[in-house]
């Protein structure tokens, strides 16, 4: 049996829009993973101590509030300085597709705009998850 | 609503139709789909006629426009005597792009302003809190004290305009000063029109911008209905919404249901603080979402009017007419907007303008294309409002009121939103109420299922969504996007370090003491809270001092 | 192994992956329970269960604020259920526990109930393990109090916490069959809905017709979300736990804990054995013939068997 997948999904900042990061907690339960939720208003620091306590294997982060190009790049740099770059970040929500080449720069794997599919992000995790 | 012999008769002819010419029809050429459905997935009839509203009695269900049960509008003559409020939400970056925004929404003819804050002033920090990193003037404007007030409406008198407010949590501080921004143009509290959203039971379940916990809030909202009702009369004190409820995924009966048993504990809680229900009742106003699917939608804003007035009536015994009539503002939705050939959105938005305005909306904003992209442009925002203004004007439909009364589908379905609405609340009543039913996420849990649903169903092609799902194409990445200049954080954090060097900061301790000892207390705080934005304490502070006293809310997450 | 000498030096990353090593009972996870197996026994291990809604994670996160002010170390493992058609799970405990994420004293973790092949109680006593050794002085295992392999896993404590509230009708009845002899403390949570006294009384008319128990369970009233009366449920905890210490009972009821752990142990490693030996060889399907055309009887079968293990 191929490994169990852990992924963890965060609201991070101040928005309060969690249907998208809902969505894709079910989808990727029904897909066979476990997810862990932490909710609404994730600091960077949250998000990273949480990831590194539940051994995920991918972080999944939702905003649409605008403030990805502060939060995302904050996460990844966080990861790095607890040695744990190796845990998978992706992001969702509304992203102008002019900032996604900057935050896959950054280190970000992928980034998912309104309109994806749940079964494209289960596809993604499964073939990027080491 | 027939006469008995006519709908026997024409029971047989149905029958016949059926057979004859139904069968005959369908033997040659089957329906495209085994199962029609609308918008939030309810099976749809092939045909409706007289009998499905047999049972509907005309004075009591549907009836004459501005009269009880008030199903086919609140007024007598709907747009023929005045059109409703063309009111685009805006807001972003600092008080002064949103004032320059305003003046131009105003000068292309948009008659309300509404003001869209940013999320760390809608959850009460102030731009220089660490949770508002990155987000000071993104989805909103930034205002952290009466001087970003000041600015905001520079140059607008305020009793020249309706302002309406996206603010709940704190509501009252934001209330507060825009009163004070009014006393210094030298127009009088009772001179002011407008609305302030403050229904924080929908931030529990949709939307996320609450603070405190449920009780405080409930006291909160019960203080400003109690103080507007003496002093700012002609104010919307609330707009119970169902707008969000539905962008979280939930069904148009889920909408109705769920946001008029918001508004029945709003009512419950300002009758158990000792208010007479005729005193604020008629201060209540209601904010719902219009889809796609036009005829479901019209329904939906006909059954939500209809029951309204019935539970007022019945449950709570209002006695005033205005007190039944459920108004409402309407925006067009956000969530049925595409990433994807962007152009689409302006023709979504279009049957949604219609679907309001069939449905006797009293204001409307319309999303504009970019929406599900970034914040609108004003180019984009300038055809989101000439949609309003081609439908008021072009379509035709403004001419007679409530044009598609009587029409069988149309009372079939209002009648069964109403059903499925009430079936909601009496749920709610049996697990205790709204707040206890979001609490056990009860509220939460039933959009999440909703939600998810739908998801699958587009992600299976059985929901077609236009350029998304079907008939995608190859597309360049849309240029031109609104962006917010990070240096905006820092501008607003300078701006606090000047106020807090030149205001008097004696007074502001003394009023803040003042309001504290009213938060601990019984005392209605509104008063307090003018006080103290007038002596330029910020909105963090006066939350803080909130928090401090009430506590924050723990969210119950439905998965 | 370098990771538990990391684990063993406080670092939080090597114990997470220790933790998923024993999870998924890999190849190493023997190995890590022999290595750091002396350094546990330490921590106070404390069982939170109950229905589900009941507020348990609310709880344990006004619980571990309490000692944290004590400055113990706390570790959480958060039980959730598995969906038992796809195998994932959402694991949604530690929205409640937000606080905590960042506290360097405290370390949680979310567990799936999964279709572990050695028994989620199994899991679950390993994490405790870990936990343990990396020098948390009290570990609390939450889980909802529905099924056997829960109840298993609460016994694995040293105290156990019944959470219950009002308003769940007749669901203290149907707990009382299976559950109820377990909780150490009873914690009536939400104490400001209305029944909460209600519920109080009739749990504790149950507790004084039940016979057999060594101590009388203690019935706390509080509410979780308003952060009321938690010290008096900590207070009860400590005495409990205090009790058992000055009476022997800690230690005999860890002595009990070992020997069922350590019968399940073998019994894993029998079953495997045996179907391993019947399966290889065709014999399952022959043995099966004789005993189901009453040639032999099963007794003498699983002499025959057990016999090839001597």
């Amino acid at each position: 049996m191929s490994k169990l997948i852990r992924v963890l999904i965060a609201k991070p900042g101040l928005d309060g829009h969690d249907r998208g990061a809902k969505m894709i907690a079910r989808a990727l339960r029904d897909a066979g993973m476990e997810v862990i939720y932490t909710g609404l208003r994730q600091t960077p620091e949250q998000i990273v101590a949480a990831a590194i306590q539940e051994d995920v294997d991918a972080i999944g982060m939702s905003i649409l509030s605008g403030a990805h190009n502060h939060l995302f790049p904050k996460v990844i740099k966080l990861l790095k300085e607890q040695n744990a770059s190796d845990i998978l970040v992706i992001g969702g929500g509304v992203i102008p597709e002019d900032d996604i080449p900057e935050l896959l720069e950054a280190g970000v794997g992928a980034i998912f705009t309104p309109g994806t599919l749940t079964s494209d992000i289960i596809k993604y995790l499964r073939e990027n998850v080491q | 609503m027939f006469d008995q012999e006519k709908l026997t008769k024409l029971s047989e002819e149905a029958k016949n139709w059926e057979e004859k010419v139904l069968n005959k029809s369908l033997s040659k050429a089957p329906e495209s789909r085994e199962l029609f459905t609308t918008g939030s997935g309810d099976e749809i009839n092939r045909l409706y006629t007289p009998e499905d509203i047999s049972d509907l009695d005309f004075m009591e269900e549907i009836g004459f426009p501005g009269q009880y049960p008030y199903t086919r509008g609140y007024q007598p003559t709907m747009y023929r005597g005045r059109l409703w409020t063309m009111r685009m939400y805006a807001g972003f970056s600092t008080a002064e792009e949103s004032n320059k925004r305003y003046k131009y929404l105003v000068e292309q003819g948009s008659t309300g302003l509404s003001v869209a804050f940013d999320l760390p002033t809608q959850i009460g920090y102030d731009s220089d809190h660490d949770l508002a990193e990155g987000e000071v003037g993104k989805v909103g404007v930034a205002i952290d004290s009466l001087a970003d007030m000041e600015i905001l409406f520079d140059g607008i008198m305020l009793d020249k305009v309706s302002t309406s407010m996206t603010i709940n949590a704190p509501a009252s501080v934001l209330l507060a000063m825009y009163i004070a921004v009014a006393e210094k143009q030298g127009v009088s509290a009772d001179k002011l029109r407008g609305t302030i959203q403050n229904d924080i039971l929908k931030e529990y379940i949709a939307r996320g911008t609450y603070i405190f916990p449920t009780e405080p809030s409930m006291r909160l909202i019960t203080d400003i209905f109690e103080y507007c009702s003496k002093e700012v009369p002609q104010w919307n004190t609330i707009s119970i919404s169902g707008y969000h409820i539905r962008e979280a995924g939930s069904t148009a009966a889920q909408e109705v249901g769920f946001t008029l048993a918001d508004g029945i504990a709003y009512v419950e809680a300002a009758i158990k603080a000792g208010l007479d229900v005729d005193s604020f009742a008629p201060r209540l106003s209601f904010f719902f979402n219009a889809h796609n699917d036009l005829l479901e939608e019209v329904a939906k804003f006909r059954a939500a009017r209809r029951l309204w007035a019935k539970i007022m009536k019945n449950r709570f015994g209002a006695k005033k007419p205005q007190s039944l009539m459920l108004k409402f503002h309407t925006q067009t939705g956000g969530s049925t907007l595409t990433a994807q050939q962007p152009e689409n959105n302006i023709v979504r938005v279009a049957i949604q303008t219609l679907a309001a305005v069939l449905g006797g909306t009293q204001s409307l904003h319309t999303n504009s294309k970019d929406e599900a992209l970034a914040l609108p442009t004003e180019d984009s925002v300038r055809v989101a409002l000439r949609t309003q203004q081609i439908v008021a004007h072009e379509s035709g439909v403004t001419n007679t009121v409530d044009p598609l009364a009587g029409s069988y589908y149309v009372e079939a379905k209002t009648k069964e939103i109403e059903d499925k609405a009430m079936e909601y609340i009496n749920k709610i009543d049996e697990i205790g109420g709204a707040p206890r039913a979001i609490d056990a996420g009860y509220i939460q849990q039933e959009i999440t299922d909703a939600a998810y649903k739908y998801q699958m169903d587009v992600e299976k092609g059985d929901v077609i969504v236009v350029g998304m799902n079907k008939y995608r194409i190859e597309e360049a990445s849309p240029k031109g996007l609104l962006r917010v200049d990070p240096i905006v954080g820092e501008m607003q954090k300078q701006k606090l370090r000047d106020l807090k060097a030149k205001r008097d900061n004696d007074a502001v301790a003394t009023k803040l003491e003042a309001l504290r000892k009213a938060c601990e207390g019984t005392e209605n705080v509104m008063p307090l809270i003018v006080d103290a934005v007038k002596e330029y304490a910020t909105l963090g502070e006066i939350c803080g001092v909130m928090r401090e006293v009430f506590g924050e809310y723990q969210q119950n997450v439905m998965l | 192994m370098e990771l538990i000498e990391k684990m063993l030096n406080g670092d939080k990353r090597a114990c997470a992956r220790l933790i998923s090593s024993v999870e998924n009972n890999s190849n190493e996870a023997e190995d890590i329970i022999k290595t750091i197996y002396p350094h546990t026994g330490k921590a106070h291990v404390i069982g939170i269960t109950g229905p589900p809604g009941a507020g348990k994670s609310t709880l344990t996160d006004k619980l571990v604020k309490l000692l944290r002010k004590k400055d113990l170390r706390v570790g959480i493992i958060a039980v959730d259920p598995t969906s038992p058609y796809t195998g994932g799970a959402i694991l949604g405990d530690r929205i409640r526990m937000n606080d905590l994420a960042l506290d360097p004293g405290v370390f949680i973790r979310s567990m799936g109930t999964r279709g572990y092949l050695g028994g989620l109680a199994k899991a679950t006593r390993n994490t405790v393990k870990i936990l343990d050794a990396f020098g948390c002085d009290v570990v609390i295992i939450e889980t909802v109090g529905v099924g056997q392999s829960e109840v298993d896993i609460v016994k694995a404590a040293d105290t156990v916490v019944m959470v219950m509230v009002p308003g769940l009708g007749d669901d203290i009845q149907s707990i009382k069959a299976g559950v109820m002899e377990i909780g150490d403390i009873f914690a009536v949570n939400k104490s400001d809905i209305l029944g909460a006294q209600r519920t109080a009384t009739e749990i504790n008319m149950m507790l004084d017709l039940s016979q057999n128990l060594e101590r009388r369970p203690p019935v706390v009233m509080v509410t979780a979300s308003q952060n009321q009366n938690i010290d008096k449920l900590l207070e009860e905890i400590e005495k409990h736990y205090i009790y058992m210490k000055e009476n022997d009972i800690l230690e005999k009821r860890r002595k009990l804990n070992i020997k069922r752990e350590l019968v399940e142990l073998v019994e894993e490693e029998l079953r495997k054995y045996v179907i391993k030996e019947t399966e290889n060889k065709g014999e399952m399907e022959s043995v099966t013939l004789s005993l189901y055309t009453k040639e032999t009887d099963p007794f003498t079968i699983r002499d025959i068997l057990l016999s090839k293990i001597k």
